[in-house]
């Protein structure tokens, strides 16, 4: 197969871009390091046994990616240092605030246990060697098969005073939605933490009036959880029917 | 029964009076024979001056607003929910009417977010990069006028407004020509542009930026001097830059306390730092030091709009990898839809393989490599964030987009409470929310 040459004799037909098999350009692969998040079987979203293209018995891992090891390059190492010297300063383990560390696509991710986010979150705020003044709010992501971390919460914190942006990662397990709210250290937060609860059910802790923002106040459902349906109605186009967009073949 | 519009009636919280329009002596009148002073003013979700469907709820005492807060989501259309059910091209055009006056804006930052995930930055040509900043200062020209016009016809001043949407209206006939359409583009592709500028385009450019070099000088002659204009503005919707930081607030607001915080110096994107240009700032906090920002960002944005014209050079508007690009040098056809012959010919007369491939790009896409990415872009409205998450798949496993009016709308109730109610118009008009992109 053509994987094979291109792996196997690099250069020896001359350089061809189109097929550039190094690692970056393929996507993920099974058994190599990253974090599993989830395990997909078969393709086009047909697990009914209407599937007859041969693809159904096709498995494949998803894999976010996983902790760095040190040396993280640039500034990471230097904010990654501060911050460790500032949470032992205030007597607190950073193994045991820190899960993990992850450097992807030139962006530092700190991965924190919820308990501590708080407290992390103050010392990247206060610390003038950190300095983060400016949260850009939060993001929540659903990861359904990511047992016991199903519901993550991701903020962007940037440094105007350094100019970097670094992200924190924090989890919660469906069964138990509760993460502190950042709201004491970035008001900001405000209305993104109202926002991530009304999309995800993600509640807050110590938000001052966690409340539906977008969806009306009796909404029921969380509707950017992977298992709330997206809704939506066949449409005739000319002559044929065209499923609604959650039902239509999908490739992922 | 009167024929009172203002009918009251009876609730738990107190009298409800229910106001249409031309009868608000009876209401003063009636709200003053009750011994409560405090009154509820629940204004929009319609009203014509809360920029589109924007419900501000303000408790008065007398003039004064003593309590300030704002209801949204009456323009909440699920888009981030919709991007995870389709492929990473489509997209585009779903945030391209996020913040439906800063569509440019939307796709660029969305597609340099896919661009980091896929690694392909590098790669993005210079052409395509050039039109990208191109378009994104015409529109910020064209966001710009629309706020300083609707602004003004809030306070009364009905002749800034048919000024502003004069200008905008060459904006627009320029998107036309280029996108064609003058809203809702999706022009801006990963890895790319859809196609590149039509013929006619660069001449019709510089035409505009004569033209407007000539009109700008009329908003400083309308407005910046005037009284009534400066006695309206300044002093009101006064906020710090420790109530920005705070608060999160970017773009005009936070840069009229002072600060010169602009992505676009200060984390360049789409080649930014080899151009030339500054950022203006005030140091009055206040709504009319965030007009004068606004204004001189055109001035700026006039500027950066002929570097690129005296840049452009031919060349490609797509990345090379095939895997990606779209084939597509669309002309319109005598149907009137867009297609590229030359690319039809070949597909379907000469190679099966090219058919096959174009087939597989456009119904099943590309996949992107898993992981997450967060790239930021100084929108008209201060920083618009992009944070994408991938699972390998051929779609968007969740985007969010960190939208600039969303977080400067919190900032509403500390400029209007303890100030006028009519204060609160010009407050919330220089913040410039557009609901569009606030509700998503």
């Amino acid at each position: 197969m053509s994987d094979a040459n291109g792996k196997g004799a690099p250069g020896s037909e001359g350089a061809n871009p189109e097929k550039d098999l190094s690692a970056q350009n393929l996507p993920g692969q099974r058994g190599q390091g990253g974090e599993e998040v989830r395990v997909q079987r078969g393709m086009f979203g047909a697990n009914n046994g209407g599937d007859t293209s041969g693809y159904g018995g096709l498995v494949r891992s998803v894999r976010l990616p996983g902790p760095a090891a040190r040396p993280y390059g640039g500034w990471f190492d230097e904010v990654a240092d501060e911050l460790e010297g500032a949470l032992e300063e205030q007597d607190l383990l950073p193994a045991n605030a820190i899960e993990k560390t992850v450097v992807d696509r030139g962006e530092l991710t700190f991965h924190i246990e919820r308990e501590h986010l708080v407290r992390v979150a103050k010392t990247l705020r206060d610390d003038p060697a950190l300095r983060f003044e400016l949260c850009t709010g939060v993001s929540g992501v659903h990861y359904p098969n990511d047992k016991g971390r199903e519901l993550h919460a991701v903020y962007h914190l940037r440094s105007i005073t350094h100019n970097r942006v670094i992200r924190l990662e924090v989890s919660a397990p469906d069964s138990d939605p509760h993460i502190p709210s950042l709201f004491e250290v970035y008001p900001t937060n405000d209305w993104h933490e109202r926002e991530t609860y009304d999309f995800f059910g993600i509640v807050f802790d110590g938000h001052p009036a966690l409340t539906r923002i977008m969806m009306p106040d009796d909404w029921q459902g969380f509707p950017q959880r992977k298992d709330y349906p997206l809704g939506g109605i066949p449409v005739e186009y000319k002559g044929a029917q065209i499923p609604a967009p959650d039902q239509r073949r999908s490739y992922s | 029964m009167s024929t009172s519009h203002a009918s009251p009636r009876e609730t738990t919280e107190g009298t409800v009076y229910t106001v249409t329009g031309g009868d608000w002596d009876e209401v003063v009148e009636s709200a003053a024979r009750t011994d409560d002073e405090r009154i509820v003013v629940n204004m929009g979700p319609q009203h014509p001056s809360t920029h589109g469907v924007l419900r501000l709820i303000l408790e008065i005492d007398g003039e004064t607003v003593t309590e300030a807060r704002c209801g949204i989501g009456y323009l909440h259309t699920g888009i981030e929910k919709n991007l995870e059910y389709r492929t990473w091209t489509q997209g585009t055009t779903f945030v391209t009417r996020m913040d439906y006056l800063t569509p440019f804006f939307n796709e660029t930052a969305y597609c340099l977010a896919v661009e980091k995930l896929l690694g392909i930055e590098d790669q993005v040509p210079d052409r395509a990069s050039i039109i990208r900043v191109l378009l994104m200062e015409l529109n910020r020209l064209s966001s710009h006028l629309v706020c300083i016009a609707t602004g003004g016809m809030e306070l009364g001043a009905t002749t800034i407004m048919i000024y502003g949407f004069r200008d905008r209206e060459l904006i627009l006939d320029i998107y036309e020509l280029i996108t064609g359409l003058r809203m809702n583009h999706a022009y801006i592709r990963p890895g790319g542009l859809a196609q590149d500028l039509p013929p006619g385009a660069v001449d019709q450019i510089r035409e505009f930026v004569k033209k407007m070099r000539k009109n700008l000088p009329e908003y400083d002659k309308l407005a910046t001097g005037n009284p009534i204009f400066k006695a309206r503005m300044q002093d009101v919707g006064y906020l710090d830059l420790a109530g920005c930081m705070a608060l999160g607030a970017t773009g005009p607001i936070l840069r009229s306390t002072g600060l010169p915080h602009d992505l676009r110096k200060a984390q360049p994107y789409c080649g930014y730092e080899t151009y030339d240009f500054d950022i203006p700032t005030a140091d009055t906090c206040d709504s009319y030091g965030r007009f004068l920002i606004r204004l001189e960002e055109m001035r700026q944005s006039l500027r950066i709009v002929e570097q690129c014209l005296d840049r452009l050079q031919p060349g490609p508007v797509m990345v090379e990898d095939k895997k990606i690009a779209w084939p597509a040098q669309l002309a319109l056809g005598p149907d009137g839809l867009g297609n590229s012959l030359d690319h039809i010919k070949q597909i379907m007369g000469t190679s099966m393989e090219a058919l096959i491939h174009h087939f597989k790009l456009v119904t099943e896409g590309f996949r992107v490599p898993p992981g997450q990415a967060y790239t930021a872009v100084e929108s008209p409205k201060g920083e618009l964030g992009v944070h994408v998450v991938s699972d390998g798949g051929t779609r968007p496993y969740r985007v969010h987009f960190r939208d600039p009016s969303f977080t400067n709308l919190q900032a509403m109730a500390a400029m209007c409470e303890g100030g006028q109610v009519a204060d609160v118009i010009v407050a919330v008009a220089s913040i410039d929310p557009v609901m569009g992109g606030v509700d998503r």
